[in-house]
């Protein structure tokens, strides 16, 4: 017998008699969707822009790095200086200082922001960066995670994450440090309609 | 040799009273970070009844949702394989590091290979295991176990880490800033990410509808191992599933405000397929599951997200320790856990609660915690040769809240009895927990006396 068949043979004997499956849980929609993102956001440890365009994030880019520093920009209205998409291996975006990226939704409830795998080209590269950046549409915001999960088919890319925020710890005492091994700081653009 | 129980491995910890206190008050703020942040959240408990209900769907289904989420991660070009305990499970990943020939291994925090003991036995083989979890890492280091299931260096203090890094990665001497030492372990943990082949992770939750699987972290660690290796290994017990993607929406509003009262973790990963090039391995564990699910009274258990709310909030875990319970997972809910395993050697843990119920409260899957300690003291009781004077009080126990009466006289006597007992009775060495305690103040009357007095008409 292998495995497989001695742990559902030892299921089918001990399983309690069936439950119903209850049904997908439906909230109705919030307002003030930009200030409960702001709060469930900066409550992560990130911050937040609202612009009415995105010259306001290429005017803040230029502002806070230099040209020897290495951006990798994923939106089309920042010009970086590293072409992801030429990049076969991973390893190659260790020393990236920013990456700047397309989300797909936001979370007010908690300030996630939905990121699959075509998003980010690599991986890891929201992770290993020093600093990221994120940009999202106000009429993407969503009330909470049920609605989330609505719209977005977790299975259609091989991989996808909800980033909340920056990297962070709190395993020294509680005390809260963030920039744990990714990224140190994450910035949100919220785009106006 | 004599095992020890749970009373006398507490008192190596409360030994140092101000360390004590400390454990205590730092676990009460988690807590109290976690009422505040579930407060904020109208539908709380609604989301809780589901969240359990759910899981009652999943116990009693476990079986077509094990062949569907395998089915599914197959065909998604995942490799899935099959354990029935913590042996099988540690040779199936010997074998895959040997296939792929790995030589570094980084692992992001997951207490099933915990449980399995999977680093000492990969240690034995000659691997270097790397745990990067930040508090994982200082307590490998320090060469020792976890102590809380979120939180595994809650027990240390800062100039505890400090002394472990200046050992182990150079930090200056005496240094104990959280910044200074959290920079210091990441500069010395990207090294590790960089070189590693193969990284070992946890599983949340288990997507039986699409064969994928989440992992939670604040650090995202589990991401930058796992996107970097070529070989990615996940561990998850059975009872780690879900059965639908849009049933994560409960459960991770509930994890983290459950857990430390963020509202989620920084990063939900969801991993489906593995990246063009590389491999992806899931690995299911039983290890004493199948049994637990035959328990009628324990059964519940299975429903754990490990969230460590019963921890934070338990008198005796903040108070003792989680190193204390002997076990991987403590707390009240590893004092359940934990005599399925092995009667005997943990027979004192359910005896390691007070019954006050705060566990069951603030369980986001609703387990009936305390009550399912109370019936593992039963059943102690029965099958081992605990201690007389255990017994008596439990059959004492047993009467008096079997019986309304018997139990109001005896709330009376003992609120006497309590005013005129001496303290050199309470504090004898006869009475293990009195030797730390202070008498309470006693009531005039019960509660019920009160409200009979004093209700409205
Ligand atoms: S038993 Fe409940 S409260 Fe305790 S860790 Fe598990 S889910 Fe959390």
């Amino acid at each position: 017998m292998t495995s497989k068949e001695a742990i559902l043979g030892a299921i089918k004997k001990n399983k309690p008699a069936a439950s119903p499956l209850p049904d997908l849980l439906k909230f109705s929609d919030e307002t003030n969707l930009i200030e409960r993102y702001e709060k469930g956001l900066t409550g992560n440890g990130g911050k937040l822009q609202v612009v009415d365009t995105l010259e306001e994030l290429d005017a803040f880019v230029k502002e806070n790095y230099t040209n020897d520093q290495l951006i990798a920009s994923l939106v089309d209205e920042v010009n970086g200086n590293v072409d992801v998409s030429k990049i076969s291996n991973p390893h190659d975006l260790e020393h990236v200082e920013l990456a700047i990226l397309n989300g797909e939704l936001g979370v007010s409830e908690n300030g996630a922001i939905w990121m699959p795998e075509n998003n980010v080209v690599h991986r890891v590269l929201p992770f290993i960066a020093q600093h990221l950046i994120i940009v999202i549409r106000e009429e993407t915001l969503l009330t909470n995670m049920h609605q989330a999960y609505e719209k977005v088919n977790v299975a259609d890319g091989g991989y996808g994450v909800f980033i909340a925020g920056p990297s962070k710890t709190a395993d020294i005492e509680q005390s809260l440090v963030i920039g744990a091994h990714g990224p140190r700081s994450l910035t949100v653009f919220l785009v106006k309609k | 040799m004599k095992l020890k129980t749970h009373a006398e491995e507490a008192a190596e910890f409360i030994k140092d009273d101000a360390r004590t206190h400390w454990h205590d008050d730092t676990l009460w703020h988690v807590r109290s970070n976690r009422d505040r942040s579930a407060q904020g959240i109208p539908e709380w408990e609604t989301l809780r009844d589901t969240a359990s209900a759910t899981k009652d769907y999943v116990l009693s289904h476990i079986d077509e949702l094990l062949e569907q989420f395998e089915a599914n991660a197959k065909a998604n070009g995942v490799e899935v394989l099959w354990a029935k305990d913590g042996k099988e499970h540690n040779q199936h990943v010997y074998r895959i590091l040997q296939e792929n020939k790995v030589k570094n291994i980084v692992k992001s925090k997951s207490i099933l290979t915990e449980e399995c003991g999977l680093n000492h036995y990969l240690e034995k083989k000659g691997y270097d295991v790397v745990d990067t979890d930040l508090g994982e890492r200082i307590i490998q280091f320090a060469k020792q176990t976890p102590s809380h299931i979120v939180l595994p260096a809650i027990h240390l203090k800062k100039q505890d880490i400090g002394d472990i890094f200046h050992n182990h990665i150079g930090t200056k001497a005496g240094a104990s800033d959280p910044n200074y030492l959290t920079e210091a372990a990441r500069q010395h943990l990207r090294k590790k990410f960089v070189q590693a082949n193969a990284a070992i992770t946890g599983v949340n939750f288990g997507i039986a509808e699409t064969g994928g699987f989440v992992v939670c972290t604040n650090e995202g660690n589990a991401d930058m191992g796992t996107h970097l290796a070529d070989v990615h290994i996940a561990c998850m017990g059975i009872e780690k599933l879900i059965p639908r993607a849009a049933d994560l929406g409960v459960f991770l509003r509930l994890l983290a405000r459950s857990a430390t009262g963020q509202s989620i973790t920084n990063y939900s990963s969801h991993f489906h397929r593995p990246a063009e090039g590389k491999k992806l391995y899931i690995i299911l564990v039983d290890n004493g599951r199948t049994d637990q699910l035959g328990r009628e009274d324990f059964k519940n258990s299975l429903k754990c997200i490990r969230c460590g709310a019963c921890m934070n909030t338990c008198p005796i875990y903040r108070r003792s320790g989680g190193h204390s319970y002997n076990y991987t997972v403590p707390g009240p809910i590893g004092s359940i856990l934990s005599p399925g395993r092995d009667l005997k050697k943990y027979s004192s843990l359910p005896f390691a609660s007070t019954l006050c119920g705060s566990c069951s409260d603030v369980c986001p899957v609703k387990i009936n915690i305390h009550e399912q300690l109370y019936k593992w003291r039963q059943v102690i009781a029965e099958n081992t040769d605990m201690d007389r004077s255990k017994k008596l009080s439990m059959k004492v126990a047993g009467m008096t809240f079997g019986k309304p009466v018997l139990y109001d006289l005896a709330g009376k006597v003992a609120r006497t009895a309590l005013k005129i007992t001496p303290k050199s009775l309470v504090y004898s060495s006869i009475n293990v927990w009195g030797r730390h305690r202070d008498l309470p103040e006693v009531p005039k009357e019960s509660f019920k006396e009160w409200y009979k007095k004093n209700r409205k008409q």
